[in-house]
């Protein structure tokens, strides 16, 4: 076979070392100083980290972290809702593999995925432990990893050979995953009811960003449509909505949804605080989500709706066949940074006394055991929440790869 | 021969105004209903809209302002004064935002590889995290924990201390002034406030990464021929990136900036985390001791707008100013 591939001259790593950080007199003096620099600062980290910093905070708040105040006796169901959706990770993992849309066939662990399984695993072995959890709990931990882990092999293994007409309904694994999940949260269906002011910590704001990252989109989508929409009444109504909101910072808003909701609203009908919040942060995503879409509608030319109609597609079937797919493809990266940041603005829910992750951490730091503590608690807090973005932006970023028709991963006609 | 009559949902003149009909209506109920409700709920809580109550004395005080104020004076003047406090962090924040992001946006295209993959980090750490994160961790991590009296962190005419900033500045008499230190306490022609600097390094660290990826953006958008060809005509590199790159690149740099200074503005918000009084924690305090939420929300909404107005107004003249002037 005959390679076609450039030949690539790879200089000694060392020699691009020295002209990338001693390039000229001013670059060696620069790199000199940042190195120092970066010496001093590492090494006070770790000494503090090692020594100073005390980690108790953490371990023995894990609980309050991790849930909130969800009472003890009903914990068993997010313990359930957690298992659930690992062995729902590992499926669609092992799937997304097992058909990696291309046709090219791939080991069963590609390199990749060998890392996440060990660091995945890694973590599982290592964080109950550091935060000294009881045996019980960490013996869960280790089964929930298990599980993931378990599933993402069978699916990649015997995956394909499920059948055609099966596959097709396995991402409404997810949806229905979120129903189960929210009934398993709040009770009712013959468990216990969980009232919402029971809810905190992590658990408060995955449900918090989940639950508007889910309705902000669609909501987001027809104000785009209707704000690119020839009908003025349609146009004006987005403009004067889209407008309003981004003009308003998210925390006077959050504000009105505290004080004035109350008043607007037939007494007995005021949702709970949470939920205020939930729509309100909701309704403050969506403005924001239009206008990331609404630069992908731009982005399809005039021809492509024109096309549509004249093969005689009614306006909102073209929209939903031609011109939305094409649009949202474009509008995919603004799109999730929204949601990363949408994620980011839960914890504006704490300034109005919800015990969110941040709430939480507050609260603790004002338990005088705990005093000036707030560094690891931070530190941790920030790290939680870099992940969680990162991953949604190295996401964004493998969907867009694999939804681009030119590059070389994406499905073949 | 009977020709065929259109059917009237096949009409392509009328469905349009029928659906504009309908939303139309739809949102007229809805409003209505929650007026109605509002009215409602207004008139039996005895809160119908007045703004009497802006002149009553306020009785609470704010620990720093730029106009003077004190507990006896109407609320419209707390108010004033919570402005204020909001558009010095924004000015401040606009000017330190800008300066950083334009540097660590160059320096993504140094010729030093230490620098660019720093200024890589520098961006993909903090926009991964909680502005307000970052202003919890600045205030109590490492303002309020900072030495206070002889401990201070002194550098050649700052004094970096629990209870403030100091920096030498002129006295009445015009003679240059560095910080003192008199019976344990810190004295300073200018002492900028722990609450006012932690509000301000977070947003201007926040803010500075959102701009460098504007700046690296903008300059990336420049065409590398236009180095070289500059370059290859005896510029050096600083004229080159002023001469030849800035201005092209100014032209995509400068609507990004506007969206970026429009929401550092409504991030200033966040300002009650770091106990710094800005025009929304006067709103806040206002509002729990009237009860008077509509007018409040009314001149807090307003006050937001107006701000966003200005700042987008200045940016457009600027926009005009860089854009290609064409025939």
């Amino acid at each position: 076979m005959a390679s076609t591939a450039p030949l690539v001259v790879r200089a000694n790593p060392l020699r691009r070392l020295q002209k990338e950080l001693f390039g000229s007199r001013l670059d060696g003096l620069i790199s000199i100083a940042l190195l120092a620099a970066l010496l001093a600062a590492g090494l006070g980290f770790f000494r503090w980290a090692l020594f100073q910093a005390q980690w108790v905070v953490l371990s023995a708040n894990s609980t309050l972290f991790a849930v909130g105040r969800y009472p003890v006796d009903q914990q068993w169901r997010l313990w359930l809702l957690t298992s659930l959706l690992a062995l729902a990770t590992g499926l669609s993992w092992g799937l997304l593999r097992a058909f990696p849309g291309s046709g090219a066939v791939q080991p069963l662990w590609p390199r990749n995925d060998r890392w996440a399984a060990a660091i995945l695993a890694a973590l599982a072995l290592w964080r109950p432990m550091a935060l000294q959890l009881t045996l019980a709990i960490q013996l869960r931990w280790w089964g929930i990893a298990a599980l993931l882990l378990f599933a993402r092999w069978a699916s990649g293994r015997y995956g394909p050979a499920i059948p055609h007409a099966c596959r097709r309904l396995i991402p409404l694994l997810w949806p229905l995953l979120y129903l189960v999940g929210m009934v398993l949260i709040s009770g009712g269906l013959g468990l216990v009811q969980v009232p919402p002011s029971e809810w905190g910590g992590l658990l408060l704001t995955v449900l918090m960003a989940t639950f508007a990252i889910l309705l902000c989109f669609p909501l987001g989508v027809l104000l785009a449509l209707g704000r690119r929409s020839e009908l003025p009444l349609l146009r004006w109504g987005s403009v004067i909505y889209i407008e309003f909101i981004r003009g308003a910072p998210l925390i006077t808003l959050l504000f009105l949804g505290q004080n004035i909701l109350g008043f607007l609203l037939p007494g007995g009908l005021t949702p709970d605080r949470v939920w205020r919040a939930a729509w309100v942060l909701t309704f403050f995503a969506a403005a924001y989500v239009a206008e990331a879409v609404r630069s992908g509608l731009v982005a399809v030319p005039a021809g492509q709706l024109e096309a549509a109609r004249s093969l005689g597609l009614p306006v909102p079937l073209a929209l939903v066949h031609v011109v939305l797919p094409q649009a949202l493809r474009v509008a995919l990266p603004a799109t999730v940074g929204q949601f990363i940041s949408l994620l980011q603005d839960t914890t504006l829910l704490s300034l109005i006394g919800l015990l969110d992750l941040l709430g939480t951490a507050r609260t603790v730091m004002a338990n005088p055991m705990f005093l000036g503590k707030s560094a690891e608690v931070y530190l941790v807090l920030a790290i939680l929440f870099w992940s969680c973005c990162a991953a949604l932006g190295l996401g964004s970023r493998a969907l867009e790869t694999r939804l681009n028709p030119h590059s070389p991963s994406a499905p073949q006609a | 021969m009977s020709s065929a009559v259109t059917p009237w949902w096949r009409n392509r003149r009328l469905i349009p105004w029928l659906l504009q009909a309908v939303v139309g209506l739809v949102v007229l109920v809805l409003v209505a209903f929650l007026l109605g409700n509002l009215v409602r709920n207004l008139t039996n809580a005895g809160l119908l809209l007045t703004w009497s109550w802006l002149g009553n004395p306020s009785g609470f005080e704010i620990s720093e302002t730029v106009i003077p104020f004190d507990a006896s004076m109407p609320y419209w003047r707390a108010l004033m004064a919570g402005l204020m406090n909001t558009l010095r962090v924004v000015l401040f924040g606009l000017f330190g935002a800008t300066l950083l992001g334009v540097a660590v946006g160059t320096a993504s295209f140094s010729s030093n590889g230490l620098l660019r993959l720093l200024s890589r980090i520098y961006v993909e750490l903090i926009r991964n995290i909680p502005l307000l994160l970052l202003l919890v961790f600045w205030y109590f991590v490492v303002f309020l924990s900072l030495p206070n009296g002889a401990a201070a962190l002194q550098m050649p005419g700052v004094v970096l201390a629990k209870s403030g900033l100091y920096l030498s500045w002129f006295d009445s008499a015009l003679q240059w002034q560095l910080p003192l230190l008199e019976n344990g306490v810190w004295q300073a022609p200018l002492r900028i406030s722990v609450e006012f600097a932690a509000l301000l390094s977070g947003l201007v660290i926040y803010s500075g990464a959102f701009i460098a990826e504007v700046v690296r953006g903008g300059i990336a958008s420049v065409p590398k021929g236009q180095w070289e060809a500059a370059t290859s005509l005896g510029f050096s590199p600083l004229l080159t990136l002023r001469r030849i790159v800035l201005p092209q690149a100014l032209r995509v740099i400068v609507p990004g900036l506007n969206s970026q200074y429009i929401s550092l503005a409504k991030s200033s918000s966040l300002a009650v985390a770091c106990g710094f009084t800005d025009l929304y924690s006067v709103a806040e305090t206002t509002l729990n001791q009237t009860g008077r939420a509509i007018e409040v929300m009314l001149i807090l909404l307003g006050s937001y707008l107006v701000i966003d107005l200005v700042i987008s107004a200045l940016m457009n003249g600027l926009n005009g100013l860089v854009q290609l002037r064409e025939r």
